[in-house]
């Protein structure tokens, strides 16, 4: 079983793009479980058809701590398996705590046995690792691989870069590594070369450029992966060549994070500044 | 009339716990880790926890609760706890000299999401940990579960990170005791040395926090499985866990690391559940059992045949950890006394709470029961209809006291008699003296109540 945790700045497009990615997994056989860690609790809506399902945290407030794995846990295109940790509403409670009790749940309940026969398990977090909390599906061997959503511009990259920081902390004690970059492309100037160059500043690889469709969107508001709407659209293929390329990584990098200038000579080299 | 005010009216709460049974989890993993030979005990928090726990250990038991604490502050809280655990591995290594340090989170350092294995692996990567020298640790919240809990989590812990295994079994048993008395864990070990099997206890706090008094302070008592002991565990032929809350984890997590077959039991209080004891460890370890424990067993046989008239249809209250209030409830309901209130704080589980209920299928009447519940409804019960005895803790003595019930103390914790520490209530020899203790109470009663006309000589 491998297990990717997916990281990146708020709003880079990291559910949509983990869902999409799953998708084309499912649909090479794969039998993946994707855990939403957001207390948004929108990370397997494309998988479901809607926000079908009750998060974990709600269910153990509701009913208390004998929960069942068939509670808070439902199927998905193509067979895959979805969880929502869920948390609390903006502006209260900790939600770093939540995602932290609800992956502890998810283990006590059997959910990553092997008798379930996972090929992936796909952690898709919160923008940025802000706590403790957000960096529990890379604690303790949780998730081995990691790979962050990026675009040009330069708050995701800058994000991007921080989150690095966190890997190599604990790179250093676990056994997680960086898979690589995602470019969900923004239609910045350049952008490929520039988030190209980024990933071999960090050491690691940009191991799929997603260019910008509305077809994505309108998946979306059809509560549907791209592969699910319109199996023939060129998107679709665009997110089967990502999960392909997931699924043949062999890159795992600790990453070499950036000083802020030399990210801010980088934009300067290759961004809008060129 | 110190709890006057509990109404006898019993009203549905959801979010409101009075005078609850049970305490944090960190008590339960302070005591598991005691039980490990020269182990410190390292509290992942502010110093506040570890002084409570200490204190509420050394209240028990009578004994110096040797800890270590991380300090945290407002820093900590913010940054992170994993600076000042390195520099307490540091100092306690250097300063105190333990063989292990068994570190447990509390509510402050989950809530920030301290990775302890990380922290533990940086500590020994910048050379913190010396050679032949371990840290290891649980993850125990107080917001979850119970000391019981927390006692279960460091046991399994001791599984996860010592018991290993070459393939080739060794002649012996792990055991398991629960969070029991260190005096039920000497009597549990004596059964199984009176029978002729080897044995690993873990955790083994016998020695450890009823030890004699030499004039000598010693940071580190002679008691405790040793760290080699949990090393070999791994090899042994069988684990009987005691108590299905606080020891299965740790026996589970034994037969699927190390293939060491475990066999969950109750407690073993009163005769039926001492004779699963007994026999399970008489199939594991292919033995006899020998005439000593035959004529223990006999002899309490006779005493409960002796005293059955005065025990028989007594209605009791019972308030206690979750484990003991299951192996009690057994023993009473087989004497044919009538456990009708039952509670226990830690959250225990529904598989648990019918347990409970099977137990006293042949009680008659309206038997209540309450998984987790507090002594507050305990109590209410108890105003809508007396019981004859009590069972309980400390904390029960109130309740005693205001509705005059004669009462038993047991459980975790007594801070005001003695006898817990010296005197066990586990095997035969342990049922004998929770017959005397009930008989006592009870009895006590009957002479201070009779009239000069009903006093009598002979019972």
């Amino acid at each position: 079983m491998r297990k990717v945790a997916i990281y990146g700045k708020g709003g880079i497009g990291k559910s949509t793009t983990t869902q999409n990615t799953v998708a084309g997994l499912a649909e090479m056989g794969k039998k993946v479980m994707v855990v939403g860690c957001d207390p948004k609790a929108d990370s397997t809506r494309l998988l479901l058809g809607g926000l079908a399902q009750r998060t974990v945290l709600d269910t153990l407030r509701e009913e208390g701590e004998d929960v069942e794995l068939a509670d808070v846990r439902k199927m998905g295109f193509g067979g895959s398996l979805c969880t929502e940790s869920g948390g609390p509403e903006p502006g209260v409670g900790c939600a770093g705590r939540g995602i932290i009790t609800s992956i502890n749940l998810l283990e006590q309940l059997g959910a990553y046995a092997d008798s379930e026969a996972l090929d992936y398990v796909f952690y898709d977090v919160l923008g940025d690792v802000v706590c403790g909390g957000f960096a529990m599906p890379i604690r303790e061997g949780k998730a081995q691989e990691i790979y962050i959503v990026v675009s040009g511009e330069m708050m995701a990259m800058y994000a991007a870069n921080n989150i690095c920081k966190g890997i190599v902390k604990f790179a250093e004690a676990g056994g997680v590594r960086l898979g690589g970059l995602i470019c969900n492309s923004r239609k910045v100037d350049n952008e490929q070369e520039m988030i190209q160059a980024l990933a071999d500043r960090l050491g690691t690889q940009m191991i799929h450029f997603v260019p910008r469709d509305n077809m994505v969107q309108r998946a979306e508001i059809n509560r549907k992966t791209v592969i699910d709407y319109d199996a023939g659209h060129n998107q679709a293929n665009e997110y089967r060549i990502l999960a392909q390329k997931i699924d043949n990584n062999e890159m795992k990098v600790i990453p070499k994070p950036l000083e802020i200038d030399e990210l801010e000579k980088l934009l300067i080299d290759y961004g809008i500044a060129a | 009339m110190l709890l006057r005010h509990t109404t006898p009216d019993i009203k549905e709460r959801k979010a409101l716990m009075v005078n609850p049974a049970k305490t944090c989890q960190p008590i339960g993993a302070m005591y598991a880790s005691l039980g490990v030979h020269g182990c410190l005990p390292h509290s992942h928090g502010s110093q506040g926890c570890y002084a409570y726990h200490r204190s509420a250990l050394t209240r028990h038991y009578k004994e110096p609760v040797m800890a270590a604490t991380s300090a945290f502050t407002e820093g900590a809280s913010v940054f992170g706890g994993q600076a000042n655990l390195v520099q307490a591995i540091d100092n306690i290594f250097t300063v105190y000299e333990p063989d292990v340090i068994a570190v447990h989170t509390t509510c402050l350092s989950e809530t920030i999401g301290d990775d302890i294995p990380q922290i533990i692996n940086k500590a020994a990567s910048d050379g913190r940990i010396p050679d032949g020298k371990y840290v290891f640790h649980a993850n125990t919240p107080s917001y979850v579960g119970s000391h019981v809990t927390g006692f279960a989590n460091m046991t399994k812990a001791m599984v996860d990170y010592f018991a290993e295994t070459d393939g080739h079994k060794k002649k012996a048993l792990n055991l398991i005791p629960g969070y029991v008395e260190p005096a039920d864990m000497t009597e549990i070990r004596r059964l199984a040395s009176e029978m002729n099997i080897a044995s690993i206890m873990f955790p083994d706090t016998s020695r450890v926090l009823n030890g004699p008094l030499t004039g000598k302070f010693k940071m580190f008592p002679q008691g405790g499985v040793t760290i080699d002991q949990l090393k070999g565990s791994g090899s042994s032929t069988g684990t009987i866990a005691l108590g299905a809350i606080a020891s299965a984890p740790a026996g589970l997590a034994m037969d699927s690391k190390c293939k060491v077959p475990c066999q969950v039991l109750n407690l073993p209080i009163g005769l039926l559940d001492t004779d699963l004891f007994i026999d399970a460890m008489r199939r594991m370890a292919g033995v006899n059992v020998p005439e000593s424990i035959d004529l223990e067993r006999g002899q309490l046989v006779d005493a409960i045949s002796d005293w059955h008239p005065y025990l028989q249809g007594k209605r009791v209250g019972i308030v206690g950890d979750p484990d003991q209030l299951l192996a009690m409830t057994r023993f009473l309901a087989s004497l044919d006394m009538h456990p009708v209130y039952l509670v226990t704080g830690s959250p225990a589980g529904k598989k648990f709470e019918a347990q409970l209920r099977q137990a006293v299928a042949e009680v008659p009447g309206d038997v209540r029961i309450k998984v987790p519940g507090d002594m507050f409804l305990f109590h209410q019960w108890l105003k809508n209809e007396p019981v004859d005895l009590l069972i309980g803790n400390t904390y029960a003595k109130y309740i005693a006291r205001d509705e005059d019930i004669p009462f038993v103390r047991y459980g975790f914790p007594i801070f005001d008699r003695m006898g817990h520490s010296y005197f066990s209530s586990m095997g035969y020899r342990g049922a004998l003296r929770l017959l005397e203790k009930m008989l006592d109470a009870l009895l006590d009663r009957k002479d201070r109540d009779s009239s000069d006309i009903e006093f009598e000589l002979v019972l």
